[in-house]
């Protein structure tokens, strides 16, 4: 019947038009996270702990590298430091607590009614002294440094063992909270305490649950055997001796006169999304499995909530292992640039093998892909590709059921691949952007057959709604529909603002195409340009239709196209283009950096302050900025003209933050599916 | 001859770039390989408008001899040009497409039964999978009158395409 059949070719078109559109989005966002995670700064620190230099990383001074760079690069960073001047950073005995401390007081070895304790003041939105916060992480990794490199749990205790996947910006927040205390110390001791989290965890000796994906090399046995201690104090030498080298080749070019070279100090890269108040998300997940809001005493649940930590840091993980230098599988296997520097201090400690070094790239890295086989992960830059086949090896080998992992965000907050036999499981909703994903978590009991939960946040009433698993409702095509577009225009939005950021670098590509200098440039060749200087591998030729408005078919006036790019990003007239570009570049940078500046969390600093701050930014960003244009910036941000800067209202002034965090905000209430459960779980930002 | 040569060929160098590009969108694993259920989808998103059958064909063409469950660029490139060049697959335009409704709507209310219209999805022509009717459903039905004001409905869709 011809109509019919018009009808539904006309439809499936129109589907399919919305689903391309959703995934153009989808690599929107996701190859400017990638493109982001190369641009990360470190702040150099003096003996009185201020700011001394601000240290570019070493790839953001040279044109950007492609996707699959990017762990490559980072075997020149380094963080790790001495076990001594661990032992500094950590001593809490120090610290003293005021008489006028309220909140909760630690004493260890801690007591299930201490934790208990804990938590109810969490809920009161009371703020752990960073005195016991360092002691705890202490005590933690003293405990975690003990612990087998595989983790047994077992459903026999109790019903249910919940496992979640990455959760992303909550922990940025939990270690922004950090930082603003007492800051260095407990940041160094926190990134020290992942380390030695287990890598991976068998529950029943049926499920295997890692981070990222096995290899056709995994091996379990050797991984349980795996000397973790080799490995890490292998690179804190290593490293030490690095940094010390590169500390004095840019005390040599600076000419920066210091008593010692303090330790460059690594920042997390604060995401985009605006700072909420901190939320105790490791105990989310578990009380929603749960009746009774009060943590038992069971022996499992301590485990469990050290697996929620361990994938709830499973990102930083990532960025430890990944500053700890590990090395890079290459497609040709050429020789590790690691194995090469091992040579100079052979000898002096203990070095890891090659097969323990890719053990646990392989795990963290790997990613799951429909063809058999194993190759290597180009597009992270480490650990593999593997197949249906390497999973069905692996889980004959070690008589297990399944392998559940996270590491990759999607849609749903899920995904079963490779037969059912792997999960990936994602926890972090609305990852992207308000609307792009749901979160997940899975739940396993005796039987071992997964049950997943979805969430999403939703802004509008700081609500986390649940819903179980289900076939897509009526509803859901519109709710789709409008979801797609909004995300679209966030996705747009981001960039647009990066296209801003390169203004400069994209104008001259352009100029390069029109050797006639008729102003105009096709559709072909602004393609290509934008492409070279953004690196961010996107089909601009399917976006040139949303990101360029112009009344030519196939012809751009680049000149007047860059202005309102600039236009529309611009709030202040009388600043420099030049440093808004800058501004908005280092956008995931500067807040973090801001906020560190403002010692006394004021929320306020000093025009000095701001000034200094923002000369040593632009000195090493290798950017020209006049002193005067820095004063004037000042001087404009400077709203009570009272000689200090509200850090917020810069920020959002440039809308460099996308909406005001405001303190003590409502916090994220579960509506479980469990009849008697509202736990809602918050704790205020200092 | 020769600038229409140069012209063909500045063409056939478009086509492939976009055809490239939308390859490139679900490319995940950047192996120059997308997974076969894609494949309708990016060749819709080029600009055609194949029925179901046309795309069985197509995909014959460009799947490998023993199935893999992924196509390969090389395959699907010189396939994919042609049928650009080719100009095949057409879009329907509104008043076709109108006119399609009102062929189905017999008794020229200017609505669509719920059940009318379910019935000459699932049944006729290419059938509707559940989650496609029901999809398309959720967009067009008012559910004050349970019925389908095609009209409206299509005016919508078209909007949204823009």
């Amino acid at each position: 019947f011809k109509a019919a059949t018009l009808i539904q070719r006309w439809y499936r078109r129109y589907v399919a038009r919305l689903e391309m559109r959703r995934q153009c989005t989808w690599s929107i966002f996701q190859s400017i996270e990638y493109a982001g995670q190369q641009d990360q700064i470190k702040v150099r620190w003096n003996e009185s702990g201020l700011p001394l230099a601000l240290l570019s990383s070493p790839w953001a001074a040279k044109p950007r590298c492609s996707k699959g760079d990017f762990l490559d690069r980072m075997f020149t960073e380094e963080r790790f430091h001495q076990d001594a001047e661990m032992e500094k950073y950590s001593d809490y005995e120090s610290i003293e607590v005021p008489d006028s401390y309220t909140g909760p007081h630690l004493s260890f070895p801690l007591l299930p009614d201490h934790a208990t304790a804990l938590v109810e003041a969490f809920r009161l939105k009371q703020q752990l002294h960073a005195r016991y916060v360092l002691n705890l992480l202490h005590e933690t990794r003293k405990h975690l440094a003990q612990l087998p490199n595989i983790n047994r749990l077992s459903t026999c205790y109790s019903e249910e063992i919940t496992v979640c996947g990455d959760l992303h910006g909550q922990l940025d927040d939990l270690i922004f909270i950090f930082y603003k205390t007492h800051g260095k110390k407990i940041l160094r001791t926190l990134q020290d305490v992942f380390c030695w989290l287990p890598l991976a965890t068998l529950v029943d000796e049926k499920v295997l649950i890692l981070h990222g994906g096995v290899s056709n090399r995994t091996d379990l046995e050797l991984l349980a055997k795996l000397n973790r201690h080799k490995i890490v104090s292998t690179l804190r030498y290593k490293m030490r001796k690095e940094n010390e080298k590169q500390a004095e080749e840019k005390r040599k070019a600076n000419q920066t006169s210091s008593a010692q070279a303090p330790t460059p100090w690594f920042l997390p890269q604060s995401r985009s999304l605006p700072s909420s108040p901190f939320h105790l998300r490791s105990d989310k997940a578990h009380k929603t499995s749960r009746s009774s809001s009060i943590p038992c005493g069971a022996p499992l649940e301590r485990k469990e909530s050290s697996w929620q930590v361990q994938h709830s840091v499973g990102l930083e993980l990532e960025r430890c292992q990944q500053q700890a230098a590990f090395p890079v599988i290459l497609e040709k296997e050429e020789p590790l640039l690691l194995t090469s520097k091992a040579d100079d201090v052979a000898g002096e400690r203990p070095e890891p093998t090659r097969e323990e070094w890719k053990q646990v790239v392989d795990i963290l890295w790997s990613d799951p892909m429909t063809q058999e086989g194993c190759k290597a992960n180009t597009v992270r830059g480490g650990g593999c590709y593997f197949g249906p086949d390497v999973t069905e090896q692996l889980l004959q080998k070690y008589n297990l059921q399944l392998l559940i992992r996270s590491h990759e965000c999607k849609p749903e907050g899920y995904e079963f691949c490779h037969n059912r036999k792997v999960l990936t499981i994602f926890s972090a909703s609305n990852y992207y952007e308000v609307g792009s994903n749901r979160g997940a978590y899975v739940k396993l009991g005796p039987s071992l057959s997964p049950h997943i939960v979805q969430y999403q946040a939703n802004k509008a009433t700081h609500m986390l709604t649940m819903r179980q698993r289900q076939d897509i409702s009526m509803n859901d095509f519109r709710k789709k529909k409008l979801q797609i577009s909004r995300v679209e225009e966030s996705a747009l939005r981001a960039l647009r603002e990066k296209l801003f950021a390169h203004s400069s670098d994209l104008l001259d590509e352009f100029k390069k195409h029109d050797a006639d200098k008729t102003g105009l440039i096709t559709l072909n060749d602004w393609a290509a340009a934008v492409e070279s200087v953004l690196h961010l591998g996107l089909p601009w030729r399917m976006l040139w239709s949303q990101l360029v408005n112009t009344s030519m078919d196939n012809a751009l006036e680049y000149r007047s196209w860059l202005e309102d790019l600039a236009k529309e990003q611009l709030s202040h007239e009388n600043i420099q283009s030049s440093l808004l570009e800058t501004l908005y570049r280092n956008r995931s940078n500067l807040e973090t950096i801001f906020r560190i500046i403002d010692s006394d969390h004021s929320g306020f600093i000093s025009l000095d302050e701001f000034r200094q701050t923002w000369k040593l930014f632009s000195s090493h960003m290798n950017i020209d900025i006049t002193d005067d244009c820095i004063c004037d910036l000042a001087r404009s941000i400077d709203f009570n003209k009272d000689g200090h800067i509200d850090i917020n209202e810069f920020l959002e002034a440039f809308r460099l933050v996308e909406q005001s965090c405001s303190e003590g905000q409502a916090s994220d209430c579960p509506q479980s599916t469990n009849a008697n459960d509202s736990d809602c779980n918050s704790s205020g930002a200092p | 001859m020769a600038e229409d040569k140069d012209r063909e060929e500045l063409a056939l160098a478009e086509f492939h770039k976009k055809i490239k590009e939308a390859f490139e969108v679900f490319d995940h694993e950047s192996n120059n390989t997308v997974d076969v259920r894609e494949i309708g989808t990016i060749i819709r998103s080029l600009g055609c408008c194949p029925s179901e059958g046309e795309l069985h064909d197509l995909l014959a063409e460009v799947e490998e001899e023993e199935p893999t469950g992924y196509i390969r660029y090389e395959k699907f490139l010189p396939v994919m040009t042609k049928v650009l060049q080719e100009r095949r697959y057409r879009p329907i335009p509104e008043d076709v497409l109108l006119r399609a409704f009102e062929v189905l709507d017999s008794a020229k209310h200017g609505f669509l039964t719920k059940e009318e219209l379910v019935k000459y999805m699932t049944e006729e022509g290419e059938p509707f999978s559940q989650e496609e009717m029901e999809e398309m459903l959720s967009a067009a039905i008012d559910p004050e009158s349970n019925s389908i004001n095609y009209k409206e409905y299509i005016t919508m869709m078209v909007i949204d395409e823009n």
